[in-house]
């Protein structure tokens, strides 16, 4: 994958993250995610659309969850409260939306958020988009960026069109 | 000053909610998406709307088009995570009266609200 495609999500984590709640976020080596790569229990997914098509997951373990939505909106939620789903999604929603703003791509758009609660799930992506891991330390836990993007087939066709 | 606040997370909302408390305002009203907003408006006659662009059912720049084919003088603020300057343009020809991407700090909102006001002759 296009290392350009990664490193937005990097600063926009930290952005997000710093901006709305001052918790620092420490980007560990990215990595390749693999079919056996377990997930956490909680998942914010956003779907990627236009030239750019995939998706970005914040997957984040329970705990670090729960501490994280405390911080966001000044509440301790519940993890299975419909609250606590909307934070992860206005979490993933900004992340996304923030990282979107580099491709510097004209039509590239992102969906609602969707959030998956519970242990033991797995988030897909398309066949033959690769996904990378972006691990992120933060005080209230480990957590990860999952990034499963590529080049539409409409884009990369107009580009080798024109070349 | 009666305050419409639409987007589609009830968190984004609180955490405007609470911004607008410390600045004063408590004559609030919250809308989940375009269509909702569009329901709201007649009763509550906002005098200031904050507006998300992604949400289900009615996005936000739709809901500032429609609005503005009957209201081209309440002030909108598009409060949004679409931060290209495409987008950008594309909402202010729609019709919004300011901009603000999230993140954002309670700071940045503030002035961007009184910015606004003090831009459209509004008194607060």
């Amino acid at each position: 994958m296009d290392a350009s495609y990664i490193t937005p999500f990097m600063t926009s984590i930290q952005n997000v993250f710093s901006t709305m709640f001052q918790l620092p976020v420490e980007i560990g080596e990215p990595r390749l995610k693999t079919e056996s790569t377990t997930t956490h229990d909680v998942s914010g997914i956003i779907g990627v659309s236009g030239e750019m098509i995939g998706t970005i997951v914040l997957s984040m373990p329970g705990e670090a969850a729960e501490s994280i939505v405390a911080l966001f909106t000044g509440e301790q939620m519940a993890v299975d409260t419909d609250d606590f789903a909307d934070a992860v999604g206005e979490l993933i929603n900004m992340i996304s939306g923030n990282a979107k703003a580099e491709f510097q791509r004209k039509s590239v758009s992102i969906s609602c958020p969707s959030v998956v609660i519970g242990s033991g799930h797995r988030v897909a992506s398309n066949s033959g988009t690769p996904c990378v891991m972006i691990p992120c330390t933060t005080d209230c836990g480990e957590i990860v960026l999952e990034i499963a993007l590529r080049e539409s087939e409409e884009a990369a066709n107009t580009k080798s069109a024109a070349a | 000053m009666r305050i419409l606040l639409i987007d589609d997370s009830k968190t984004m909302r609180n955490i405007q909610k609470s911004v607008l408390k410390q600045l004063g305002y408590t004559d609030l009203e919250e809308a989940c998406d375009g269509q909702d907003a569009l329901s709201k408006v007649g009763a509550f006659k906002p005098e200031l709307c904050l507006v998300d662009w992604n949400m289900p059912t009615m996005d936000g720049l739709t809901f500032v088009k429609t609005f503005r084919q009957t209201d081209k003088t309440t002030p909108l603020i598009m409060v949004t995570t679409e931060a290209e300057k495409s987008r950008v343009i594309e909402a202010i020809k729609a019709g919004v009266n300011n901009y603000v991407v999230k993140p954002f700090t309670p700071d940045l909102l503030s002035e961007r609200i009184a910015e606004t006001l003090a831009k459209c002759g509004v008194n607060t």
